[in-house]
């Protein structure tokens, strides 16, 4: 049950990153070029995203979880150097291609080389850390 | 499609999506942690059937709106192959990216989360001034 409500989920996030436009690298970097021709537009996604949210986890959160004992949530609240460097690294990762993961994910659908290396390469990034983490 | 409305319906489908992920199975739609434990399977198949789920709303879509996946993508290999290992070593050192930390992490108010989001949108943002500008 859970794994076909997840599949269903992942369909329904899938949509919602495809609707919004984040799908698209031209938008997401017309987005995060705001210091010449703004593309403000996907602001509104974050915006829209997190409103729900902000509305509805503090909801959620007073109960449990309908099909799981306990939330499994990240109890990490210290702001570390890897937090700092890993964001910036992220943050210029995606202002080259235009891409995070949950779209590159998504654009694995399109069958073309330049997604299918994108995500390659996301994930020889992850095990590079991963190593690097565990010296 | 000049107009807000997609931008802002996407937002709270993205939303909806993930209120419901923390509903049912307790869980942070945050793709960057879900793939990387999915790729080395992690306790739980869930995550697996969830970048599944990704993959085939993609092909949906595709099939029944195609003017959504109707760009290009203009980087070239070059570009694409620095860019992935950037955001793969990124996320995973960082824990997250802009569905954990910006729509999961900004919705429960995690200061941690609010940091990551402003560090990894400037630098974004810098990254494409600089570009635009050589």
């Amino acid at each position: 049950m859970s794994n076909f409500i997840s599949l269903i989920l992942g369909v329904l996030f899938s949509v919602g990153l495809s609707v919004s436009g984040m799908i698209n690298p031209a938008k997401v970097i017309g987005f995060l070029d705001i210091f010449r021709d703004w593309d403000y537009r996907l602001i509104l996604v974050m915006a829209a995203a997190v409103g729900v949210n902000l509305l509805l986890f503090p909801l959620i959160l007073k109960g449990r979880p309908k099909l799981v004992k306990n939330f499994n949530l990240s109890l990490k609240k210290n702001i570390d150097s890897h937090l700092i460097l890993g964001a910036i690294l992220f943050g210029v990762g995606w202002g080259i291609a235009g891409i995070c993961p949950g779209p590159g994910i998504v654009n694995l659908s399109r069958f073309e080389g330049q997604s299918i290396t994108f995500i390659l390469s996301m994930s020889v990034g992850m095990y590079l850390c991963s190593f690097v983490k565990s010296k | 499609m000049n107009s807000n409305i997609y931008p802002l319906i996407g937002g709270v489908i993205l939303g909806l999506s993930s209120s419901l992920m923390l509903w049912l199975l307790g869980q942070i739609t945050g793709i960057s942690g879900i793939y990387y434990n999915a790729l080395n399977f992690k306790n739980g198949s869930w995550r697996f059937f969830f970048i599944i789920g990704l993959i085939l709303g993609g092909g949906l879509i595709k099939t029944i709106w195609p003017e959504l996946f109707n760009f290009n993508i203009f980087s070239n290999y070059y570009e694409i192959v620095i860019a992935g290992l950037l955001v793969g070593f990124g996320t995973k050192l960082g824990n997250g990216c802009t569905s954990g930390h910006g729509v999961c992490g900004l919705g429960r108010l995690s200061v941690r989360s609010l940091i990551a989001t402003l560090v990894f949108m400037s630098a974004g943002i810098m990254t494409v001034f600089i570009r635009g500008s050589l």
